[in-house]
């Protein structure tokens, strides 16, 4: 019966909370609009956003030592849960039925159980470090830690489903993910899209005065 | 003319911040995981240690409105009394953190991993203190004087005057005034007429020997912008509408932005937007043209820099304003023993003065000690000159040296360049 609910009318629900969310969140920050630049320019804006978009997934020249950390638990984490969501076998089989009715070939069991404990690792160093580091815990809000501990419940009740294989486990596990759907447009979680803006707009305007970031 | 707040009005000041939040920092806000990288960026905080100097925590107040007035959770929030306003203390807390700590160096906007321009939201966000009435008095103060007498250091025209007649000596060349049509239309900082004259009288002896054609307007010859320290496009843009009126009066081809890196942003990257149009002449830093000359084969030099000596880049200039190459190439036909620091070029240390941080007073002893970050540079190389493109830099390095008694000689490029002129023109 829950699990009837779950997998049916709520998990239709976070959905569509989840898709119109996103979008009406990515409407509002275009809606903003901004500025016409008149200076004229030394380089091409296009190409500069896609430099930046790609160039600040990794650290600036010089700056490695300073970002080790970020770099090795971001890395970690986001490889990880990349993984897990798109290659785990249950999730390519739940892709191929409800979603997309195609599927691919999922990852090696060895693969998942390695994408899930550097996830749960790096979640767990970053979240650390927000609590323990003057820095962090000065600029963290309730978001951040909002959103780091149902990312955790959502990848521990999935490792629990899948090592019981159990209805009520499943259920848990797909209520967490409806859950963290329904908050994700709501939330910072929304960086997933919004940071590609982001590194966008910066990449443009730094082009256009001919600096490469 | 356009008046200066004093008067403190929280409300004006979150009406303006409101009006400052444009796409560019919705998609900020919407990216930031505060994950606090920015904070390894900031010599205010690397060299302090003090969280509060985090570059996005430079950003609360404006965050807050934002996440207030456009989030689901902070509308909700806000009902609930759980996310509050933002304040007259808040705005009394932040000023110091918002303009003696940032001089807006562009650093963390270089490291961010979701590429968030912080810079720029902290200048959006200037201009919320300055409407409020919340800015240093040290900056208030040179922007009034900005807005009266043209300079933020009140340097008159009978100033510049006598600083020409005593280079006209010095050189036996004639330094022209007004001259309708010339290619060159030159603009000095304060810094430069009280402080560094030589520079004027380098421009004298480069110019004569490339053959420019070029003239200073007895109207318009500053070209710093106080407007753009301390946050305020109306004294901005009226001081940017200065310049250009005057050279497109005289109907130059180019203006030439001095050894200065915020004037070179206000005019050339901030004018245009500021003034709603674009310009008839085009903008041109003194390094761009020097090096396009010595491109061009018109720089005949002689005798070489032989001492090790490296190159402070201004941040205005390279990281925010793309001059990276251009002094290199300068440095590199000057001197054979040109050494890079360890960070250098887009991601070099600020020397902790810019953004109108070495206009505030109170600020001091904060900038002495961001000027730590550069004193290890310079220890690491070991050198004795160290050569920039911003006269602000130069006094600001010149006093940091001086507060820790180091032996090392603060050279402009363009003066560096004049002392190398060959003799002989042919």
């Amino acid at each position: 019966m829950f699990l009837d609910f779950v997998e049916g009318p709520f998990w239709y629900t976070a959905v569509v909370i989840f898709v119109v969310g996103v979008a009406l969140r990515l409407v509002d920050i275009f809606r903003h609009g901004k500025q016409e630049d008149l200076a004229s320019v030394q380089g091409s804006a296009a190409a500069g956003a896609l430099r930046t978009i790609v160039t600040r997934s990794w650290t600036a020249p010089g700056f490695t030592r300073g970002a080790a950390f970020h770099l090795v638990a971001g890395y970690m984490f986001h490889i990880g849960l990349f993984v897990v969501i798109f290659f785990a076998a249950p999730h390519v089989a739940f892709i191929e039925e409800r979603i997309l009715g195609f599927g691919w070939t999922p990852a090696p069991h060895w693969l998942f159980i390695l994408a899930a404990i550097l996830a749960f690792a790096g979640l767990l160093l970053a979240w650390l470090r927000r609590v323990m580091h003057p820095v962090m815990r000065q600029i963290s809000t309730f978001d951040d830690h909002a959103a780091a501990i149902l990312t955790f419940v959502v990848m521990f009740t999935g490792c629990m489903a899948l090592f019981q294989s159990h209805d009520s486990l499943r259920a848990i596990h797909m209520l967490s993910v409806e859950i963290l759907m329904i908050y994700f447009p709501f939330s910072r979680l929304m960086h997933a899209f919004t940071f590609l803006i982001s590194r966008g707009y910066t990449g443009a305007a730094m082009a256009r005065k001919g600096v490469n970031t | 003319m356009v008046e200066l707040v004093t008067e403190h009005d929280v409300e004006r000041g979150k009406d303006v911040m409101r009006s400052q939040i444009d796409a560019k920092i919705s998609a900020y806000f919407s990216s930031c995981v505060h994950c606090g990288l920015c904070a390894e960026a900031c010599l205010f905080y690397t060299e302090t240690g003090d969280p509060r100097y985090t570059p996005i925590y430079k950003l609360e107040p404006m965050r807050r409105l934002w996440a207030r007035e456009k989030t689901f959770w902070g509308k909700l929030g806000a009902r609930l009394g759980a996310l509050k306003d933002v304040t007259e203390e808040d705005f009394a807390r932040w000023q110091e953190i918002v303009y003696d700590s940032c001089t807006m160096c562009g650093r963390c906007s270089m490291v961010c991993p979701v590429g968030m321009d912080i810079t720029y939201m902290l200048r959006k966000q200037r201009e919320a203190f300055a409407a409020s009435g919340y800015a240093p008095e040290g900056l208030q103060d040179a922007t009034r004087r900005a807005l009266e007498t043209g300079s933020p250091m009140g340097v008159t025209l009978r100033t510049l005057q006598a600083q020409i007649k005593h280079v006209e000596q010095a050189t036996g060349l004639r330094v022209p005034m007004d001259e309708q049509g010339a290619d060159y239309m030159v603009l000095l900082s304060s810094m430069e007429v009280v402080n560094f004259p030589e520079y004027i009288e380098s421009l004298v002896r480069i110019f004569d020997a490339a053959g420019v054609s070029w003239t200073i307007s007895s109207n318009a010859f500053e070209a710093t912008n106080s407007g753009i320290q301390i946050g305020s496009s109306k004294v901005a843009a009226e001081l940017v509408r200065r310049v250009v009126d005057t050279a497109e009066s005289l109907g130059v081809k180019y203006v030439i932005s001095p050894e200065c890196g915020h004037a070179y942003v206000a005019l050339r990257w901030e004018g245009p937007n500021l003034i709603g149009r674009s310009y008839q002449f085009q903008v041109i830093h003194i390094v761009e043209l020097l090096d396009q000359l010595r491109a061009e084969g018109r720089l005949k030099t002689e005798g070489l820099s032989e001492q090790r000596l490296t190159f402070h880049d201004p941040c205005q200039l390279v990281r925010r304003g793309g001059v990276v190459e251009q002094p290199r190439n300068l440095l590199n036909m000057l001197a054979p023993n040109f050494v890079e620091m360890d960070d250098h070029g887009v991601m070099n240390w600020c020397c902790g003065g810019g953004g109108g941080v070495s206009a505030i007073e109170g600020a001091d002893e904060l900038r002495l000690k961001a000027f730590n970050r550069k004193k290890r540079q310079l220890q690491e190389l070991g050198i004795s000159t160290m050569v920039t493109a911003c006269a602000n830099c130069r006094i600001v390095l010149e006093e940091g040296l001086e507060a820790n008694e180091m032996e090392v000689e603060v050279v402009g490029l363009t003066d560096l360049l004049a002392e190398h002129l060959a003799r002989d023109k042919d």
